[in-house]
C-alpha cells in the first residue's frame, strides 16, 4: 500500500527525474502480476488453486461457522447440517480435565497457568539466570502439590484421576526436564574415549532410537511389572513417564552430540592446557557453548516429545486425546469425531506452533 | 534389556578422586565399575523376572510360536487362516507392516518433494499453501491424524449396499475402496519375466551409453529409452500372450463385495495419516536441500552450456541429495516406526498381531522383545544401507 | 555421584523387596488398608464409572464385597481400570490384589498364566449383535461378514473357531478399545459384533437407537466370568472365593441387605453360622466373624447386586438365566457355610 501512496505523491510533483514506473509493475496489481501471473504456467497454477479454494473454502466455512451448532444438545446436532461444536461446549471440562474432581478443577488450571507463565518468562534469553532456574524448581514443586493435594487443606487426588490436558503437559514437561540431563550424560558418554562407556552409550542410544515409542510403552505397561521384585509396584503414569524419559533422552543425546562435535578441538585443548579436569572442562568450557548451538534442535525434540505423549492413549492413560475419544464414544455425541478431533488438533497446533516459531526466532538471534 | 544409562556419568567425575592421578588406570577403573554396575542391575532385573515367572508358573520361551494361533487376521498378503501357527501369524504382521511402510515411503517421497518444490515456487499462492500445509501437518500428533482419518472414513462413507460408484468397477464404501483388477492369467508371470529382462537390458544400456560418452563425447537419451524398454517389454509379452483383458470385477454379494482388490479403511487411514504427516517433514528437508545449492552453481553450469535437464541431473541434484539424504532417511525410518500406531486403528500390522499374541499366550516378555527386535532389524538394516550409500556419495564428491 | 545414588537406591529397593516378599496377600492388604481391584473401565453394568466418577457394576460390587469381607467397610477399595492386555500382568506383578474384569476362566489361564480363578460371578456365553435391517436371523447366514471383535480375548478365538467349524468366511475388524469398537460398529464399519452376550446387551444399551439392533439367539461358547487371584496364595484365594459365595449363599437363605439385621435373630442354625452369630467361619478364613453380615449389609446378596447392575430394570435388561440360583434352574450354587 505504501508503495501506491508514494507513487501518487511522485505523480503530484511530476519531477522529470522521477519517472514513475508503469502502474502495472508496482502496487497491488504489480504484486499480483509478479507473484501470481508471471508466465503462463504460473497463471494456470494460480487459477487452478483459486478454483480449488473456491470449491473447498466456502462449503467449509458454511459447515464450520454458518450452519454449525454451538450450544445445542446432541440430538439437535443430529438434525443440523453444519458442524456440531456443541460436542466441545458440552464436554469441555471433561476433555480438558478428565476425571479430576469437578470442584477441584481450579487446581490443574492454576498449575497450567503457572506453567505457561514460566514458559513465557523463559522465552526471553535475558531472563536466563540462576533465578529463573530456581523459579522453575519452585514452580514445578507447586504444580506437583496442586495436582497431588494433601497439604494446605487441599484434598488429596489419586494420580489415577489425573487426566486430560494436565496429564499431557505433565508427561511432556517432566519428560523433557528429566530427559535433558540424562541425554547430556549419554552424549558425553558417547564422545568418551573409554571404549566400554562409549559402547554402552552407543548401544543404549541406537537401541532406543531403533524401536518405536509404542514398544517402550508396551514394555512399561505389560513387561516392566515383571522386572520388579515381588510386592514392589510403580504406578501406571509413572511407568509411562519413565518410558517417555528414556525415549526422549536418546534423541536429546544425539542432538547434544551434534553440538559437542561442532565445538572446535582447540577449545578442548585450551581447556586442558589451563589445567581443568574433565568435569570442569565440560561444565565451564564445552557444554555452555555446545548447548547454545543446539538450542533450536532441542526445541524440535521438545515438540516431538509433546506430540508423542499422545501415544499413551494406546496403553489406556487418559491424556487429552483419550478424554476426547471417550467423549465422542458417548452415544449422545457419536458421529461428531471430526469436530472434536479438530478442536484438540487446534490445541496441539497452537502449542507446537508457538514452540517452533520460538525456535526459529532463537535460531535467527543466535546466528547474529 | 537396556544398558543402565546413568553409569556413563562416571566419565564425568574421574578427577573427583584426588589420589589416583593416572588417567589410564582411572579409565580402566571406571569402565570396570560401569560394566559391573550394568551387569549387577541387569542380573537383578533378570533374577526378579525369573523369580516372578517361576513363582506364578508362567510359561516362558518361544515354544508358543509353533502352537496354533487360532485367531483370524483381517488382511494378509499370504494365505493365512486361524489354523496356522503363531509364527506364521507374526510373519503376516511383518509383511503387513512392510507393505504399509513401503507404499508409504514411496508416496511420502513423491508428495514431500512436490510440496518442497511448491514451497519454493515463485507463485505466492502456491508457496503459501505449501507453507500452511507444512505447519499444520507437522504440528498435529500423527496419532490424532490417524484417528481423524479413520473416523472420517467410517463415519462419512456409506455401507456397501449404498456404495459410491464413481466409475466402472470402483466402489467406495465404509468397508474400503474396492476396485477391479485384471483376472489372474499365466501371462502375468511372463510379463514379470519380461520386466526383469528389461531391467537387465537397461543396466547394460546405461553402461554402454556412459562408455560411449566417455569415448566419443556423444550422449545417449538413456532415460527415455529405458522408460520405453521397461514399459514396452511387459506390454510385448502381454500382446504375445493374446492380450487377455478379463477383469476381476467386484460384485456385491451378501454383506460385502466379492472379488477385485480391496483397500480397507484401516489401511487407507494409516497410509493417508502417515504420508500426510511425514511428507510435511520431507518437504522441509527437500526445500532446505535445494536451497543449499548456491545459485552460482546453476549459473556456472549454464555458462558451460549444459541443458536445463542436465543442469538439474548433473549439478543440482547430486549436491542437493547429499544434504537431503541423511535427514530424509531418518524421516522415512520414523514413518516405518510410526506405522506401529496401526494398532490404534485396527490395522493388523506386526505390533498389533504381536499384541494379540501376548494376550493369548500371556507371554509379554517374549512378545515385547519380538516387537523390538523386528523394528531394530528394520532400523539397523536401513542404517547399514545408508552408511554404504553415504560413502558412495562421498566418493563422488572427490 | 549419580551412579552412587543409583547404587544406594538399588540397595534400598532390594531391602524393601526382601521385607515384602514374605507376607501373603491377605496380610499385605490388611497392612496397606485397602484392596486393589482390577476392573474393566468401559463396560457398562460390570465396571464403569458413572458421570460423577463413582464406580458401578457387577464386577465392581464383587470387589466391594471382598473389601467388606476383609475390612468390614465397602469403601476400602481402589479400582484400577485395565485393558485386556494389561489385566493378567497387572495381577501377576501384584499391581492389583484381585482381578474382577469379566475374565473368562480357561484351562490355559488357570495354568500357564499363573492365575487361580474363584467362584464364577457371571455365567455368560458369546453371541452376535446385528443391525435389524440386515435381516439376518441365524448366525450361519453371516458368511462373508465383517465382524467387530475385541482383540486378544477368548471372544476372538471363539469367533474364529465358530466360523471355521461352520465353513464360513469372515473378516475380523479388531480395535483394542471397547468404546472405539462400539463406535465403529454403530457407524456400520462391520456387519455384526461378537462378544459375551452381557457385553452385547451393554453395547446395545448405548446404541444411538437400541431398537435397531438385535442379539441373535445362538450362543457359541461358554464364558464363565470369574474373579482371579495369583496362583499359590491359597489363603487369599479362599477369602475372595467365599466373599463371592457369601452373596450367593445369602440369596439361597433369603437374606438381603434390608432384612439382614432381623435375620441376626433367626433361629435357623444355617443362618446363625452364616452371619457369624455362632462363630467359626470367620476364624477359619482369617476374617472377622461377621464378614458375611457386613457383605450383605453393605453390598447386598447376589440377586440384589445382579438386579442393581444388569437386571431387568437396568438398560441392559438381562434375565437371570444361567445366573439364577440352582433352585430356580440356574447354576448359582453355594457350598454350605459350615
Amino acid at each position: 500500500m505504501s508503495e501506491v501512496l508514494s507513487n501518487n505523491n511522485n505523480s503530484i510533483h511530476d519531477d522529470a527525474d522521477n519517472v514513475k514506473p508503469p502502474i502495472a509493475s508496482v502496487g497491488i496489481i504489480g504484486w499480483i502480476r509478479h507473484n501470481l501471473f508471471n508466465g503462463p504456467i504460473n497463471s494456470i497454477i494460480t487459477l487452478a488453486i483459486l478454483y480449488i479454494l473456491w470449491k473447498v473454502v466456502p462449503p467449509f466455512v458454511n459447515w464450520a461457522f454458518i450452519e454449525s451448532m454451538w450450544t445445542s444438545s446432541g440430538a439437535e446436532c443430529q438434525q443440523a447440517d453444519g458442524a456440531c461444536w456443541s460436542v466441545i461446549y458440552a464436554n469441555f471440562r471433561f476433555i480438558i480435565f478428565g476425571f479430576f474432581p469437578h470442584d477441584q478443577q481450579w487446581r490443574p488450571l492454576v498449575a497450567m497457568i503457572l506453567l505457561v507463565t514460566l514458559l513465557l518468562c523463559s522465552q526471553n534469553r535475558n531472563n536466563w539466570k540462576k533465578s529463573l532456574a530456581y523459579a522453575w524448581i519452585i514452580g514445578l514443586v507447586i504444580m506437583g502439590l496442586l495436582m497431588k493435594g494433601g497439604v494446605l487443606g487441599l484434598p488429596p487426588i489419586e494420580s489415577s484421576q489425573w487426566s486430560g490436558l494436565p496429564l499431557t503437559m505433565l508427561l511432556s514437561v517432566f519428560g523433557m526436564v528429566a530427559a535433558y540431563p540424562l541425554g547430556i550424560v549419554l552424549a558425553l558418554g558417547r564422545r568418551s574415549t573409554m571404549p566400554a562407556i562409549k559402547s554402552l552409550c552407543v548401544i543404549y542410544i541406537e537401541l532406543i532410537r531403533g524401536v518405536p515409542l509404542i514398544s517402550l510403552l508396551f514394555m512399561s505397561s505389560v513387561m516392566f511389572p515383571l522386572f520388579l521384585p515381588e510386592g514392589l509396584t510403580i504406578n501406571k503414569i509413572l511407568r509411562a513417564q519413565i518410558a517417555i524419559i528414556l525415549f526422549t533422552a536418546a534423541y536429546v543425546a544425539e542432538v547434544v552430540r551434534g553440538g559437542l562435535q561442532a565445538i572446535p578441538k582447540g577449545q578442548y585443548e585450551a581447556a586442558e592446557a589451563i589445567g581443568l579436569n574433565y568435569y570442569m572442562k565440560m561444565r565451564l568450557i564445552i557444554l555452555p557453548q555446545a548447548l547454545k548451538v543446539v538450542i533450536p534442535p532441542t526445541v524440535g525434540v521438545l515438540i516431538s516429545a509433546f506430540k508423542d505423549t499422545s501415544l499413551v492413549v494406546i496403553i489406556a492413560l487418559y491424556d487429552l486425546l483419550k478424554t476426547t475419544q471417550s467423549t465422542i464414544s458417548n452415544p449422545k455425541w457419536m458421529g461428531f469425531s471430526a469436530e472434536a478431533y479438530i478442536f484438540i488438533a487446534l490445541i496441539y497446533f497452537v502449542c507446537c506452533y508457538a514452540m517452533s516459531s520460538y525456535s526459529r526466532r532463537l535460531e535467527r538471534e543466535l546466528d547474529k | 534389556m537396556q544398558p543402565e544409562p546413568i553409569d556413563s556419568s562416571i566419565s564425568i567425575k574421574p578427577e573427583s578422586i584426588p589420589f589416583w592421578n593416572d588417567p589410564d588406570k582411572r579409565a580402566i577403573f571406571f569402565q570396570v565399575t560401569a560394566l559391573i554396575v550394568v551387569a549387577v542391575i541387569g542380573y537383578y532385573l533378570f533374577s526378579n523376572t525369573q523369580a516372578n515367572l517361576e513363582r506364578q508358573s508362567i510359561a516362558t520361551g518361544f515354544g508358543f510360536m509353533q502352537k496354533e494361533a487360532s485367531f483370524e487376521i483381517g488382511e494378509s498378503m499370504i494365505s493365512y487362516s486361524a489354523a496356522d501357527t503363531y509364527a506364521k501369524a507374526l510373519f503376516v504382521g511383518v509383511l503387513n507392516s512392510l507393505k504399509v511402510a513401503f507404499i508409504g515411503i514411496v508416496l511420502t517421497v513423491i508428495l514431500g518433494t512436490f510440496i518442497g518444490i511448491a514451497r519454493l515456487s515463485s507463485n505466492w499462492l502456491m508457496s503459501k499453501l505449501a507453507a500452511i500445509y507444512i505447519e499444520v501437518f507437522q504440528d498435529v500428533p500423527v496419532l490424532l491424524q490417524l484417528f481423524f482419518w479413520y473416523a472420517i472414513f467410517y463415519e462419512t462413507l456409506p455401507s456397501p449396499r449404498q456404495a459410491i460408484h464413481p466409475m466402472d468397477g470402483v466402489f467406495l464404501t465404509n468397508r474400503g475402496l474396492v476396485f477391479a483388477v485384471p483376472e489372474s492369467h499365466p501371462i502375468h508371470k511372463y510379463m514379470l519375466i519380461a520386466f526383469i529382462i528389461g531391467c537387465t537390458g537397461v543396466f547394460f544400456l546405461k553402461q554402454w551409453a556412459r562408455k560411449r560418452q566417455d569415448e566419443t563425447g556423444r550422449s545417449f537419451p538413456v532415460i527415455r529409452v529405458s522408460a520405453l524398454i521397461l514399459l514396452g517389454m511387459p506390454c510385448l509379452a502381454w500382446l504375445a500372450g493374446g492380450a487377455p483383458s478379463a477383469m476381476n470385477t467386484p460384485v456385491l454379494s451378501g454383506f460385502n463385495f466379492v472379488g477385485g482388490a480391496n483397500i480397507s479403511p484401516e489401511f487407507g487411514a494409516l497410509l493417508l495419516g502417515l504420508v500426510l504427516y511425514t511428507a510435511a517433514f520431507v518437504a522441509e528437508i527437500v526445500r532446505a536441500g535445494i536451497q543449499s545449492v548456491s545459485h552460482g552453481q546453476s549459473e556456472a553450469a549454464m555458462s558451460l552450456g549444459l541443458k536445463p535437464g542436465m543442469i538439474l541431473h548433473l549439478v543440482i541434484l547430486p549436491q542437493a541429495l547429499r544434504v537431503i539424504i541423511p535427514p530424509l532417511t531418518s524421516q522415512l525410518l520414523n514413518l516405518t516406526k510410526n506405522s506401529s500406531l496401526a494398532i490404534a486403528i485396527g490395522y493388523p500390522d506386526f505390533v498389533s498381531v504381536a499384541n494379540t499374541t501376548i494376550n493369548q499366550t500371556g507371554q509379554a516378555i517374549e512378545g515385547v522383545c519380538l516387537i523390538m527386535v523386528v523394528y531394530l532389524f528394520f532400523s539397523l538394516s536401513t542404517s547399514v544401507f545408508m552408511n554404504w550409500y553415504n560413502k558412495k556419495m562421498a566418493l563422488v564428491e572427490r | 555421584m549419580k551412579s552412587l545414588k543409583v547404587l544406594v537406591a538399588a540397595a534400598m529397593v532390594l531391602m524393601f523387596a526382601a521385607s515384602l516378599c514374605m507376607a501373603g496377600t491377605l496380610e499385605d492388604v490388611k497392612a496397606k488398608g485397602f484392596v486393589t481391584v482390577g476392573v474393566n473401565g468401559n463396560l457398562f453394568g460390570f465396571g464403569m464409572p458413572d458421570e460423577k466418577g463413582v464406580w458401578k457394576g457387577l464386577d465392581v460390587d464383587t470387589g466391594r464385597a471382598i473389601a467388606t469381607a476383609v475390612f468390614g467397610d465397602a469403601s476400602k477399595v481402589k479400582f484400577i481400570p485395565l485393558t485386556a492386555v494389561q489385566r493378567f500382568t497387572a495381577l501377576q506383578s501384584k499391581e492389583i490384589d484381585v482381578l474382577c474384569r469379566n475374565a473368562t476362566q480357561t484351562l490355559n489361564r488357570d495354568t500357564a498364566l499363573g492365575l487361580d480363578f474363584v467362584q464364577v460371578n457371571y455365567y455368560d456365553g458369546q453371541g452376535f449383535l446385528i443391525p435389524k435391517k440386515l435381516g439376518v436371523n441365524n448366525a450361519k447366514e453371516l458368511n462373508g461378514a465383517s465382524v467387530c471383535v475385541l482383540p486378544g480375548t477368548t471372544t476372538e478365538l471363539n469367533a474364529a473357531d465358530y466360523f471355521r467349524a461352520n465353513n464360513l468366511t469372515w473378516k475380523p475388524v479388531v480395535i483394542e478399545n471397547t468404546a472405539e469398537l462400539q463406535k465403529a460398529f454403530f457407524a456400520g464399519r462391520c456387519d455384526c459384533m461378537t462378544s459375551d452376550i452381557s457385553q452385547l446387551a451393554g453395547t446395545r444399551a448405548v446404541a444411538p437407537n437400541p431398537a435397531d439392533y438385535i442379539i441373535l439367539s445362538e450362543v457359541i461358547s461358554k464364558e464363565p466370568l470369574a474373579p482371579a487371584v495369583r496362583h499359590g496364595d491359597n489363603q487369599w484365594k479362599d477369602v475372595v472365593h467365599y466373599a463371592v459365595l457369601a452373596m450367593i449363599n445369602a440369596e439361597e437363605l433369603g437374606i438381603d441387605s434390608k432384612n439382614v439385621d432381623e435375620m441376626l435373630k433367626d433361629k435357623n442354625p444355617k443362618v446363625q453360622r452364616f452371619l457369624g452369630v455362632s462363630p467359626g467361619n470367620g476364624k477359619a478364613l482369617g476374617l472377622d466373624e461377621n464378614f458375611a453380615y457386613n457383605i450383605i449389609k453393605q453390598v447386598g446378596n447376589y440377586g440384589e447386586v445382579f438386579e442393581r447392575n444388569v437386571g431387568l430394570n437396568t438398560s441392559l435388561a438381562l434375565k437371570r438365566g444361567l445366573n439364577a440360583l440352582w433352585t430356580n434352574g440356574g447354576l448359582m450354587y453355594s457350598p454350605p457355610f459350615k
